[in-house]
């Protein structure tokens, strides 16, 4: 960890965003996390895909669970509203906090271990309810505060710093989420922030249940030969099956690869995904296809990323039960009591 | 791009921009991190055997490292490195222990220098330890020349000549004052092993305008009217002043005058207030002291009645581009402008004179009648015969006399021990880890916003009393530590070594001013383009290392870096580490030569 605070001088031609901020105005404080640890990569990942956005940091919350991964909203977007909550909790903080405004970006950070061990539940109903948000998973397989115990997803047969074998199956969040029902599912790298960053900010801008397994190496504990969550065996099996640029409603559209392998996805809130196919066979929109595309490729080993899944037609969970377009938190006595005229009606239509 | 090669000294070298811009490489943010450690001591020293006058220079120098501090490029002010090397002199303890000893034996070379100004005293610094019989002539009674003369008390007292001059002469210098030397034949005829004339640009320019003959009661040259008033000789001047000139010597004159009775003191340059040749910090002061500056009128004609000068006649002009794109003044089409006056203070630039080398002394003059002298070795066509200073190339200022001197030792040195001038030496190069503890560095890395401090000023209406009482009053110890403070501590570099880098991107994230990018590598143009944020500096370094897993090169751009060591301190490997790189001019004696081999 540091020290000291980051600077505040930053590059005098730093580009601006359509609201004049830099990618320096989405900082939070600086990060307490080891030198090196890949949540800190994922911090950045989603600073620059927010200032990208042009998002009003007002507009986001923040919620996490516990451990490092949810420690890390502290660390991006200073100005946004946040709520670190109990251990594996933050699902159900989000839900509600989502059912009461509507309004906001929620953006859920958790870990391995908040998400598929102590909060598996939680994780599996959110997702199963369509609730409006990117949940990302800090995904290092390992438990890091308690110096490095295999977590849920870490693989069967990979070996721990102490040279220990993992005995247990692991559990394959992206496949629980496609199973579960979430619209928009993908595995990405913090070692690579030009696939992060497209995938976070496509992510936000889904509207329904966004999930993204992000593989983050613990450099502490989780960085060395005989792990599967290293930065070096991630990146000798990586297998991408896409790319994609997020093109705002206000930006012309300029695609400029060949015909045939990119496909334009136009999302609800206007912006558009260009998905730059690497694997020609791979279809995001078949949810069944992608089960069986990942069961085969980690049987060989590989880590398929990218945009793995997505329903364009998606609705949340506001669209399922109907709830009215003003945020409940903002429903006054007005609406809430509609008079005597109204209560008799809604009575005689239950009798 | 090919991996930079940062065993090369000229590459850190060039990062580290105050020093690299000072002439005489002074290691400027080693002796800022001194000031701020309270050892001033120590801080003089390190600018004494690199600059040689640290109290002289800092009130007077030019500061060719201020424009050039990194600190301008993130904020708008530099760091106010001259001012600072003031601190040093003016708080140290008692050094006289610390300075060299006179030589025990002599080496037996007889060495004459001319003139006592900066760049001889320099060579007298660099060579009486070392054993050479050093003798210096000045026409003066004291040591200093132009120091002495033409720098108004009020910005350096007479003490602190006194001081740092005679740290040089206690070096066993043996010093002449008052002896000036005439004739060069009859020097060299003294069978001196080898002479140095810094006899500086001595002559000031004059006007031929009608009116000068008539008027010449009240017309003084600028130079020698300065020279008049620091001996004494002269200690009014008339109620109405024009001052025709825009360099620093105007801004002396200037400033001169009001406080000799000058109550409208006014300056006339002929170009634009912006191309004056003033140190803006001099124009600055001028002006603070109620002294106008009217631009572009050129004079044209002194006006007189009766013997007595009544005026100066100006005609306004204005800037215009010719064909050929140049700049000219032509005139602006208004009326003549008067502007009435009892005295006028002529200081338009400044000329070599050398009446005293005769022609056929064996020493070659060019077509504008100045010595041929070698830019790098200063040796004139006689090989005995070394010029440094203004009498070199024409006038400059006091940091490029002190780096003439120890080159032109350095040439003594070399050439009394046969060897082969031209063989010039090498700097001494040190690169050492700062790196304490996990997240501890021997320097300050705590980088804040903070505008450059004011040095406080004496009251303006006491300062325009006593022409002797120093108008600054420098730093006092607590704004000198806010001030280095300042300082980006550019000398300890980021030092990056690819086969320990696992590419977790850290310091990518860290880095505040977007520094550094992973990427594959390209040609340079193009690179600059496709940075985290593009390096639009061509004149800064790209250090590039490549030799990484994924084959990509990390390119960090030298621009703006804070040298704050956050991405040493974010990485998990130590593929970075904060290194400060010291590097030393070597001077004149035994490490300015060549290494001898050994009898056996």
């Amino acid at each position: 960890m540091t020290y000291l605070a980051k600077p505040k001088f930053h590059h005098p031609n730093l580009p601006k965003n359509d609201l004049g901020y830099t990618h320096r105005d989405y900082e939070g404080t600086v990060s307490t996390l080891c030198a090196g640890c890949g949540h800190d990569s994922i911090t950045a990942a989603i600073i620059q895909a927010c200032f990208e956005l042009s998002i009003e940091p007002h507009r986001v919350a923040k919620i996490s669970g516990i451990g490092c991964s949810s420690k890390t909203p502290t660390y991006f977007l200073g100005n946004s509203h946040g709520f670190n909550s109990v251990h594996g909790r933050m699902p159900s903080v989000l839900t509600g906090a989502n059912l009461a405004n509507r309004d906001l970006i929620y953006l859920g950070v958790s870990g391995d271990g908040d998400s598929a061990s102590i909060g598996f539940g939680q994780f599996a109903h959110a997702l199963r309810r369509g609730v409006n948000m990117a949940y990302i998973v800090e995904n290092n397989g390992v438990y890091g505060l308690t110096k490095g115990q295999f977590s849920a997803t870490a693989d069967r047969g990979s070996k721990s710093k102490r040279g220990i074998t993992n005995t247990d199956n692991s559990i394959d969040l992206v496949a629980i989420a496609l199973q579960l029902g979430a619209s928009f599912v993908a595995r990405s790298f913090s070692g690579d922030k030009h696939q992060l960053v497209p995938i976070i900010k496509a992510a936000i801008s889904h509207k329904g249940a966004a999930f993204i397994d992000v593989i983050s190496p613990c450099v502490a504990f989780n960085n060395h030969a005989g792990s599967t969550k290293s930065f070096d065996f991630v990146r000798e099996h990586n297998e991408a099956v896409n790319r994609l640029d997020v093109i705002s409603s206000r930006m012309p559209i300029e695609v400029k690869y060949d015909p045939g392998t990119v496909e334009l996805v136009e999302q609800h809130d206007g912006t558009t995904i260009a998905l730059r196919k690497l694997d020609a066979d791979y279809d995001v929109h078949d949810r069944t296809a992608a089960l069986g595309f990942l069961q085969s490729h980690a049987a060989k080993g590989q880590i398929v990323t990218g945009l793995l899944y997505m329903d364009k037609d998606a609705d949340d969970l506001h669209g399922h039960l109907g709830t009215v377009e003003m945020p409940l938190n903002a429903l006054n006595e007005k609406e809430l009591c509609p008079g005597q005229a109204m209560l008799d009606k809604f009575n005689a239509s239950m009798r | 791009m090919k991996s930079t090669d940062i065993s090369d000294p000229q590459y850190f070298h060039k990062v580290v921009d105050c020093q690299y811009a000072c002439p005489a490489h002074t290691p400027v943010p080693e002796y800022i991190r001194m000031i701020a450690a309270g050892r001033y001591g120590d801080a003089y020293m390190v600018n004494w055997k690199s600059n040689v006058f640290p109290g002289i220079l800092g009130r007077t120098c030019d500061r060719p490292c201020e424009p050039a501090c990194r600190r301008v490029r993130v904020e708008e002010e530099p760091v106010a490195i001259c001012r600072l090397k003031r601190v040093a002199a003016d708080f140290k303890e008692d050094i006289t222990e610390r300075m060299p000893k006179p030589a025990q034996r002599r080496n037996g070379k007889r060495i004459a220098l001319v003139g006592a100004g900066p760049s001889a005293l320099t060579v007298a610094r660099d060579l009486a330890p070392l054993g050479y019989s050093v003798t210096v002539f000045d026409g003066d009674a004291k040591a200093g020349g132009m120091i002495r003369t033409q720098i108004p008390k009020f910005r350096l007292p007479d003490s602190v000549i006194d001081e740092e001059t005679n740290y040089v002469l206690n070096l066993g210098v043996d010093f002449r004052g008052g002896q000036r030397i005439e004739s060069m034949k009859a020097l060299l005829a003294q069978d001196w092993d080898a002479i140095f004339v810094g006899t500086g640009a001595p002559r000031g320019r004059d006007l031929d305008l009608p009116g000068r003959k008539e008027a010449a009661a009240n017309i003084h040259i600028g130079i020698d009217w300065l020279s008049s008033v620091s001996f004494g000789h002269i200690s009014k001047i008339g109620k109405r002043v024009i001052v025709l000139g825009g360099g620093n010597t105007a801004m002396d004159c200037c400033r001169s005058s009001r406080r000799l009775g000058g109550d409208e003191v006014q300056v006339v340059v002929r170009s634009g207030f912006d191309e004056m040749k003033a140190s803006p910090w001099e124009k600055e002061d001028a002006q603070h002291e109620g002294i106008p500056i009217h631009n572009f009128l050129v004079p044209k004609e002194f006006t007189h009645e009766n013997g007595k000068l009544t005026g100066v006649l100006f005609e306004k002009v204005k800037p215009e581009l010719d064909a050929k794109g140049r700049r000219k003044l032509v005139n602006a089409g208004e009326p003549d402008q008067h502007f009435p006056c009892d005295d006028v203070l002529v200081a338009v630039g400044q000329e070599n004179a050398f009446p005293w080398i005769e022609r056929d002394a064996g020493i070659d003059f060019d077509e504008w009648n100045m010595p041929k002298v070698d830019k790098v070795t200063f040796q004139s066509s006689n090989p005995r015969v070394f010029f440094g200073g203004d009498a070199a190339f024409g006038p400059k200022n006091i940091i490029w006399a002190v780096a003439h001197g120890h080159e032109a030792a350095v040439s003594i040195d070399k050439m009394l021990n046969g060897e082969d001038l031209t063989d010039r030496p090498q700097p001494a190069v040190e690169v050492m880890s700062q790196k304490m503890g996990i997240h501890e560095w021997s320097y300050d890395n705590q980088i804040d916003l903070d505008k450059r401090y004011k040095v406080p000023h004496r009251d303006l209406t006491i300062a325009l009393r006593d022409i002797k009482s120093e108008v600054e009053l420098g730093f006092d110890v607590g704004l000198a530590l806010k001030e280095a403070g300042r300082c980006l501590n550019c000398d300890v570099q980021t030092v990056f070594s690819a086969p320990l880098c696992i590419e977790c991107d850290a310091c990518v994230d860290i880095c505040p001013m977007d520094c550094i990018t992973f990427t594959p590598n390209g040609e340079e143009a193009e690179l600059r383009t496709r940075l985290t944020a593009p390096a639009m500096n061509f004149d800064q370094a790209l250090y590039v290392q490549e030799g990484l897993k994924t084959g990509r090169a990390m390119i960090k751009d030298e621009d703006v870096c804070l040298h704050c060591g956050l991405c040493a301190e974010r990485c998990p490997t130590g593929a970075w580490d904060m290194q400060k790189y010291m590097l030393e001019m070597t001077h004149a004696g035994s490490s300015c030569r060549p290494p001898q081999r050994s009898a056996a």
